[in-house]
């Protein structure tokens, strides 16, 4: 993992002092609300429906287990006992009390995190594979490059008032597991025809009110102009993104205003000028440094096919189950990423207690070399698990109600915090997903159903990511009452799409049936072999439309 | 006439709070003080300023609530929603853990 060198310790400590003085200004009222709450924000505090809200960075979803039990302290110390994992791979306190935010942020220090650039129209933290580094699939570590955006991107000067706020994810893998076509800029690793890693470049991506799938701007970018290529695309956007309307600020807006081929020509025009300028090519040499940071850990010697996991897996059908349904490729003979989630039947979405939190740490430490990953599906990751050990991490997370098997299954819903917490929400998300996670509790069902993504948010703006699930859920508020607008065929990945509406809204009573007679659609309509999005292409949207509304 | 109450967030801790008749800053919805005429209304603006310039509370404004059974109950979700707490339950460590 990367470490902080002088620099980073410096000015992270720095800005905690800074907002130490900040917050003791408003609290003895020489600064007022309007003056204080950009300071407030530009450190990731928030004030939701009920409290405050400090988002912390979990810079491309690596945590330490060192972070993770400072994360689990800090909810038990200073929070109600738990933290809410997001869709930005970062972690969410609802309950801390403004005065002890800065000594939360100075105990987030000593662990090497913060909650800069968390909010606000800057550079947020950059999001990747969650899977980065171990993926069999992978072409190189892309948290070696997100590592390098995140120091170029960090305080920079230029970049700290943009129209609006920027997300970059970054993918190493052909498979997409970061979303990348649906951020302001995604950039997803490929090789040339020499053989050469680079990357492709997207641009213009986003969900919000208006979701749009990236635009491929560059077939093929070289790893050291990465900088300088992004600047560029930065400079175009914060020079003509629009800053009169806040909901025609992003650089989808532009990108569609300009069109893709005269904004292309804007940024490869830019970024000659700033080749010919001063340098910022990115060295070799400093990539090989960031590289050192992630070098793969001593895997030793271990079994390919390891016959005591085999006979494990035929002794106990449950831990069967969880093996197929939540561990992955790794790219080290013998081992697995072992997938956590957070969806639990009739659970919080993201949420995890300090307890769990701790569990989780103690795993990474005896199994997996310490390091645990975030999704932006909002579960963990132990990404490093000797296949011979697996049983034993099954039993720990199972004791600690972290065992279920529903990784990429309908029940690993993605929900925001809608209306339970968050102030621009018009509809409740996680009271739907407890419902749904408990309608669909036979775990047998949920696996033989494949595939599903679902996803929610309680309102337009989107963070439950809903414009892309294969069944997306939207919360919409008509005159003070909750009711949920359903969209099918969305997707994420590397063919990401949008959902199309289905038909009108259901209220919050009826959303949950709603549900299952699109999934009871699907059962009766798939063909052998076929998950929900083959089935959906396959016969369209019209069978689904029949089902829930006859013929009204 | 609507009935109406003051809400605003406390600023040490971001509580949901409600101006009571006294000119307190309660946490519970029933404790306050409904408006049912202009003169209460401008009672409770003016109150409210005061409050929000000497620190005390946040994003102080009026809502609209109903008294049909003799305690004010708000008529929209949101309001309801900051009223009660989340709706979501509140225990979540899984049985093995608690303590």
């Amino acid at each position: 993992m990367y470490r902080y060198d002088e620099f980073d310790q410096a000015f992270v400590r720095q800005r905690v002092e800074e907002f130490r003085e900040q917050v003791g200004r408003r609290l003895m009222g020489e600064l007022s609300e309007d003056e204080f709450k950009p300071l407030r924000l530009m450190n990731g505090l928030y004030l939701q429906l009920h409290a405050y809200m400090l988002r912390v960075a979990i810079p491309y979803g690596t945590l330490s287990s060192t972070q993770l039990r400072k994360l689990a302290h800090i909810a038990r110390t200073y929070d109600r006992g738990y933290g809410h994992f997001t869709t930005r791979q970062n972690i969410q306190f609802n309950w801390p009390k403004l005065a002890d935010v800065p000594t939360i942020l100075d105990e987030l220090a000593d662990v090497e995190m913060h909650a800069i650039q968390t909010s606000g129209n800057c550079i947020r933290n950059v999001t990747s594979d969650p899977y980065a580094g171990v993926a069999a699939d992978e072409i190189e570590d892309p948290r070696v490059y997100a590592e390098i955006i995140r120091q170029w991107s960090t305080l920079h000067p230029e970049f700290s008032f943009l129209p609006r706020k920027f997300k970059v994810a970054i993918t190493g893998s052909p498979h997409d597991r970061a979303a990348i076509k649906v951020h302001d800029i995604g950039l997803r690793m490929l090789r040339n025809e020499a053989g050469e890693p680079g990357f492709e470049v997207v641009v213009g991506g986003g969900q919000g009110r208006t979701p749009v799938v990236g635009h491929s701007i560059r077939a093929f970018l070289p790893k050291n102009d990465l900088l300088s290529y992004l600047e560029a695309i930065l400079r175009v956007y914060n020079l003509l993104g629009r800053r009169d309307n806040l909901y025609k600020a992003r650089i989808k807006i532009l990108v569609n205003q300009t069109g893709v081929e005269e904004f292309t020509r804007l940024v490869e025009e830019e970024w000659q000028a700033i080749r010919q300028g001063w340098e910022l090519e990115l060295p070799d040499s400093e990539i090989q440094r960031i590289s050192s940071y992630f070098a793969r850990p001593n895997y030793g010697e271990a079994e390919p096919i390891d016959f005591g996991f085999v006979t494990a897996q035929r002794k106990n059908p449950e831990f069967a189950r969880w093996a197929r349904c939540n561990t992955f490729a790794h790219r080290q003979p013998g081992y697995t990423i072992a997938a956590i989630s957070l969806k639990p039947e009739g659970g919080i979405p993201g949420d995890a207690t300090a307890e769990q939190m701790e569990v989780v740490a103690d795993l990474a430490d005896q199994f997996g070399f310490g390091e645990i990953r975030v999704t932006h599906e909002q579960n963990l990751v132990l990404p490093d698990i000797r296949k011979a050990d697996l049983l034993a991490v099954w039993q720990a997370l199972d004791k600690a109600g972290l065992a279920v098997p529903n990784l990429g299954l309908i029940t690993d819903m993605i929900a925001c915090p809608g209306l339970d917490y968050c102030n621009l929400a018009n509809a409740r998300s996680i009271p739907v997903a407890q419902r749904i996670g408990q309608r669909f509790a036979d775990r047998a069902l949920v696996e033989e159903l494949g595939p599903i993504t679902l996803n929610i948010s309680g309102c337009i703006n989107a963070c439950g990511h809903h414009h892309v699930a294969n069944i997306g859920i939207l919360g919409v508020d008509k005159k003070g009452k909750e009711f949920y607008q359903i969209t099918l065929g969305g997707r994420a990945d590397e063919a990401a799409a949008i959902g199309e509406i289905v038909g009108p809204a259901f209220s919050y009573e009826d959303v949950v049936d709603a549900v299952e007679t699109i999934v009871t659609t699907y059962r009766g309509q798939r063909q052998a072999g076929e998950a929900f999005l083959d089935t959906y292409q396959r016969i369209g949207i019209q069978p689904f439309k029949e089902k829930l509304y006859g013929t009204r | 006439m609507t009935l109406q109450v003051m809400t605003a967030n406390r600023l040490g801790d971001g509580a949901v709070v409600y101006l009571d008749a006294e000119g307190r800053w309660s946490e519970h919805l029933a404790e306050a003080q409904v408006a049912a005429d202009a003169e209460t209304l401008n009672l409770l603006e003016r109150r409210a300023e005061a409050a929000v310039r000497d620190r005390e509370v946040v994003g102080a404004y009026l809502f609209r609530v109903d008294t049909a059974d003799g305690t004010p109950r708000p008529i929209g979700q949101r309001e309801i929603i900051r009223a009660a707490g989340p709706t979501v339950g509140t225990d979540l460590t899984p049985p093995a853990l608690r303590i």
